[in-house]
């Protein structure tokens, strides 16, 4: 029951194998074994979405699989978004100028849910952005600041887009 | 607030599935999206000895049409139900329905096999079978056989699937676009489980072919609206008869109410939902 299980895993572009009992459970792995605590621990039962991930191009709970599923897979963390301050992915960069965050918990999963849901929809309304984050949970900003970070986000990321064409 | 300690095995084959079934019984969990057997685990209400996790098991992912019917693998995840153009086309209102489960991460994950093996009675897909009268297939020791929705859900949790059988598809009568259909749920707030869900396949003026009105969310179980259904058999769809068949739907249901609320608001909402969804059902059949 406790066997361990060699696991691999490609995470922020970077090969690891960790050895895993089965129950450990995938956020707990990449935060105890590969020590990337921008994963936060909420709720762990799928209701908060503060540790959410992006796993082979999709957003998903990391407190809801264990490890040992994650065998072969892609995974993004809120730590491949910028290698510090000065080099902010436009979603963070929206959430710092928009104040988007107070106490902090909820952003890494909220930033990651972000921009997963603009890959999908570059330009939304604010009520796909509302429908978009109902799953993440943030109990200081009452959620108007967030979503106008979204909306800041995706007009900035359009701009972007729009200007490497010309 | 950990998962208790579990053997895992990670099989390809659905042969292989019933032999690990076969030989760990009741103390084994077929393991699907996860998203709510690993939240029971986490909070050790859950505590399976042995967790068969069938995510390698590809044949199990599959949405296909057979005849006149819509096939969906009991591995599909709920993604990809809601955003398949075959489903619409055949079956609109179920690609509806699997557009409200949950938030986007869930449906990332969910299983049509898991929401139903499942069986919370306030889920949208058991609401959705039972209103449409989709057939389980499921297979195990002595071979496949097919249960109808409205037999496989046996109570709160539970349904009538033995330890060492597994889910495999479920099979849709494809309707098409021919009777409207509506998929209304009440939730406090948006990807949470449903207060009060209807379901609804209507015909046009005139026909009846196809009507069904299912109600989840209320009682231990979906169940369809017998007395709305027999108002509207005859075809007319006037708009005081529609309301006579939306207070039937909210008559039923205050006789099951149980929950998050009394019976009174339960059966309130449920013939409100009824009517929006009689509304939406008859504006799709003009078509």
């Amino acid at each position: 029951m406790n066997q361990h299980h060699e696991v691999r895993l490609n995470v922020n572009g970077t090969e690891h194998t960790v050895s895993v009992p089965p129950r450990k459970l995938l956020v707990d792995c990449l935060r105890e074994d590969l020590r990337l605590t921008g994963t936060h621990v909420g709720c762990e039962q799928g209701v908060c979405g503060a540790c959410t991930i992006i796993m082979d191009g999709q957003n998903v709970r990391s407190c809801l699989m264990f490890a040992v599923q994650a065998d072969g897979a892609s995974i993004e963390t809120i730590e491949s978004l910028a290698s510090g301050p000065e080099d902010l992915h436009p979603v963070q960069q929206a959430f710092v100028d928009c104040h988007g965050l107070q106490c902090g918990f909820c952003t890494p999963g909220m930033v990651l849910a972000a921009k997963s849901f603009l890959e999908q929809n570059p330009s939304p309304t604010d009520d796909e952005i509302r429908e978009a984050i109902a799953g993440n949970i943030c109990r200081c900003t009452g959620y108007t600041f967030i979503v106008d970070a979204i909306r800041t986000a995706a007009e900035r990321m359009a701009g972007e887009e729009a200007g490497q064409h010309v | 607030m950990k998962p208790p300690p579990f053997e895992y095995f990670s099989p390809t084959s659905v042969d292989e599935c019933l032999t690990l079934l076969a030989e760990h019984g009741e103390d084994a969990k077929l393991l699907a999206g996860g998203q709510s057997l690993v939240p029971l685990m986490n909070l050790r209400l859950a505590a399976p000895e042995v967790l068969i996790d069938l995510n390698g098991v590809d044949e199990l992912a599959r949405i296909d049409r057979d005849d006149g019917e819509l096939v969906i693998g009991a591995m599909t995840r709920h993604r990809d139900v809601a955003s398949s153009e075959l489903v619409r086309e055949a079956c609109p209102l179920l690609a509806e329905a699997a557009a409200l489960i949950g938030y986007p991460a869930i449906r990332n994950r969910g299983t049509m096999g898991g929401s139903l093996s499942h069986a919370d009675p306030a889920a949208e897909l058991p609401c959705v079978t039972t209103t449409l009268d989709a057939e389980m297939v499921v297979v195990g020791p002595g071979g496949r056989r097919s249960i109808p929705a409205r037999d496989f859900f046996a109570g709160h949790f539970t349904t009538v699937l033995e330890p060492s059988e597994l889910l495999l598809e479920v099979r849709f009568p494809a309707h098409g676009g021919g009777p409207g259909w509506s998929f209304h749920e009440f939730s406090r707030k948006s990807g949470d489980f449903a207060l009060v869900a209807v379901a609804v396949q209507l015909p046009g003026d005139g026909a009846s072919a196809g009507l069904a009105i299912g109600v989840g969310g209320v009682g231990d179980r979906p169940w369809r609206a017998d007395a709305a259904e027999g108002l509207l058999a005859g075809g007319q769809r006037g708009d005081e008869l529609l309301q006579q068949a939306a207070d039937a739907v909210g008559a039923q249901a205050r006789e099951h109410g149980e929950g998050h609320a009394d019976n009174d608001y339960r059966g309130h909402v449920a013939a409100t939902l009824a009517r929006r969804a009689f509304a939406t059902a008859l504006e799709r059949t003009g078509r």
